[in-house]
């Protein structure tokens, strides 16, 4: 089990901006964390980031042939500071 | 416009050719793989690149590595362990050898960073390859800003940059948890060595602790056990990634 | 630096062990064939404890069917032997398992549903017609290579459904619920194809 950190670069390919310091919080239980923190599976066919304290898919990315699919219906909200 | 001032966006972090300029075996089972990269900015230590292979038939694999080397333009650092039934790691152990090219992204990660603006002290906690991204930050400390690394290995053999981290003194302590070495400290990184090796909590140190999910998830809980803020321990996880 | 395709080859890389000497009609388009079992997950690895285990079918029934471990072992099994592909391109020829025929399972169930959806401990679903999970074309298999199923792989026990790309074979499942209407499941919610024929390289929408 990988933490958030390690997906940056995977992230990176639809984010303009460094995702991984980015603060959020879970729509499950309401844990605020960074994304770095929550628990990351790449092995898988996509990128799935879990909270780390409740298991909830925070977010997922695909990458779909000719397109991404992104899903981030799994944070409330997230927050991009310098 | 306000949006652009806020935010420093990343540039654009393509797939670009790095050159192996050197290979240095630091123990039987890692090696230290100096590449250059034309263009490469300084990194912040703490800081890790994903690497992609591709072999003749066009399939590829990728894997994410932490950068070793102080920031330097032109040139980084990694530090590769061997995972026996790995996919990458014994190519880049066994098989690359200088004049190589490997295709680097990056740097990426602005999470588990220190930076000697961040000021001190300093703590850094590692396990077996997890000193990689931690030597970083140590290779970059100004003298002034107090700091220590516990760095835990099993054997004395296995101890990345030996004779490195001896020229730090007593800012270094190492630990071996399988055999007995004079002058190394024998046994797990605990709360009591954290309490005893470690800054406390009152001084407020930047913590930073890496290695396997199982020693970093007791080395952070130890930590906040002993009084340290939750939010100033950082943590990388290092893991297989699948077979 | 900008380049283009090609991408550098990295001089003596082979990664996973590949085979290229298996006929290709037993290879479908765009797949590499493996001897290794890569293990692919979107979530940690469940550990229910098999006294607690149960398999349900559910949904448009009369009545919900159920069966605890123990039932479950005592019904008819079979051995197979079935080639399996993943969507991230892997073949692998050739794997045995054990199961409980998913007919078995819907044996005498009445039902006007054409759909299931296959749900598992962890919350990881996987939607299929029904039609492709009777007919001889499905198992729950709670063994491989003539062991039990590692909790990696799927165990204590995974749908297996060898026709269709392997993430429709969903690890860790823990029922079948029998439904009027299609609904995606996990991955075909976020850009994998519906149906998933490794046939026809059905692996994302619109494919």
């Amino acid at each position: 089990m990988l933490d958030g950190n390690v997906a940056a670069g995977k992230l990176s390919e639809v984010f303009a901006v460094e995702l991984t310091s980015a603060r959020g919080r879970c729509a499950g239980c309401g844990a605020e964390a960074q994304v770095a923190e929550a628990r990351a599976f790449v092995e898988a066919p996509g990128l799935v980031l879990r909270c780390a304290s409740c298991d909830n898919v925070l977010l997922v990315l695909v990458h779909a042939g000719d397109r991404y699919v992104l899903g981030l219906g799994g944070m409330a909200w997230i927050e991009l500071r310098a | 416009m306000a949006g652009t001032a806020v935010l420093g966006r990343l540039k654009p972090l393509t797939w670009r050719e790095a050159s192996v300029a050197e290979v240095r075996e630091e123990t039987p089972r890692t090696r230290t793989l100096v590449l250059d990269v034309d263009g490469w900015e300084p990194h912040r230590p703490g800081q890790h690149v994903d690497i992609r292979l591709t072999a003749e038939d066009g399939y590829q694999a990728e894997r994410s590595y932490s950068i070793a080397s102080a920031p330097r333009a032109g040139q980084l650092e990694l530090t590769v362990e061997r995972i026996d039934d790995g996919e990458v790691s014994p190519y880049l152990v066994d098989e690359v050898r200088p004049g190589d090219v490997l295709e680097v992204r990056g740097p990426v990660g602005g999470y588990f960073v220190w930076e000697p603006g961040h000021g001190g002290p300093l703590l850094l906690v590692g396990g077996g390859s997890g000193v990689v991204p931690l030597m970083s930050m140590l290779r970059v400390r100004p003298a002034e800003v107090a700091a220590r690394l516990v760095y835990s290995s099993r054997t004395l053999d296995e101890v990345i940059y030996r004779d490195e981290l001896a020229t730090f003194g007593d800012a270094v302590v190492i630990t071996l948890t399988r055999e007995e070495q004079p002058g190394l400290r024998r046994g797990r990184v605990d709360t009591d060595l954290l309490r005893e090796l470690g800054f406390a909590p009152r001084e407020r140190p930047h913590i930073y602790v890496c290695g396997p999910t199982g020693f970093v998830e007791a080395v952070a809980s130890a930590l906040v056990g002993l009084g340290h803020a939750p939010e100033r321990v950082r943590t990388e996880r290092f893991g297989p990634t699948g077979r | 630096m900008l380049y283009g395709w090609p991408m550098p080859v990295s001089r003596g890389f082979r990664g996973r062990a590949r085979r290229d000497d298996a006929a290709t009609d037993r290879v479908p388009p765009g797949q590499y064939l493996t001897d290794d079992f890569p293990v692919l997950s979107a979530g940690p690895t469940p550990h229910t404890p098999l006294d607690e285990w149960t398999f349900t079918i559910t949904g448009e029934v009369d009545e919900d069917r159920r069966w605890s471990w123990d039932e479950f072992q005592a019904l008819p099994s079979e051995q197979i032997t079935v080639d399996i592909h993943c969507v991230t391109k892997w073949s692998k020829l050739d794997t045995s398992w054990e199961g409980v025929s998913v007919d078995t399972l819907l044996d005498g169930v009445e039902s006007s549903a054409e759909y299931v959806l296959a749900f598992c401990d962890g919350g990881y679903t996987a939607n299929l017609p029904l039609e492709d999970v009777s007919g001889g074309k499905a198992w729950i298999a709670f063994a491989y290579g003539g062991e039990p199923l590692d909790p990696e792989h799927g165990g204590p026990a995974r749908l297996l459904v060898p026709h269709l790309y392997f993430w429709k074979s969903a690890k860790w499942v823990r029922g079948l619920s029998l439904r009027a209407e299609d609904e995606p499941g996990f991955w075909e919610g976020y850009g994998y194809h519906n149906y998933g024929d490794p046939w026809r390289e059905q692996r994302y929408w619109g494919d």
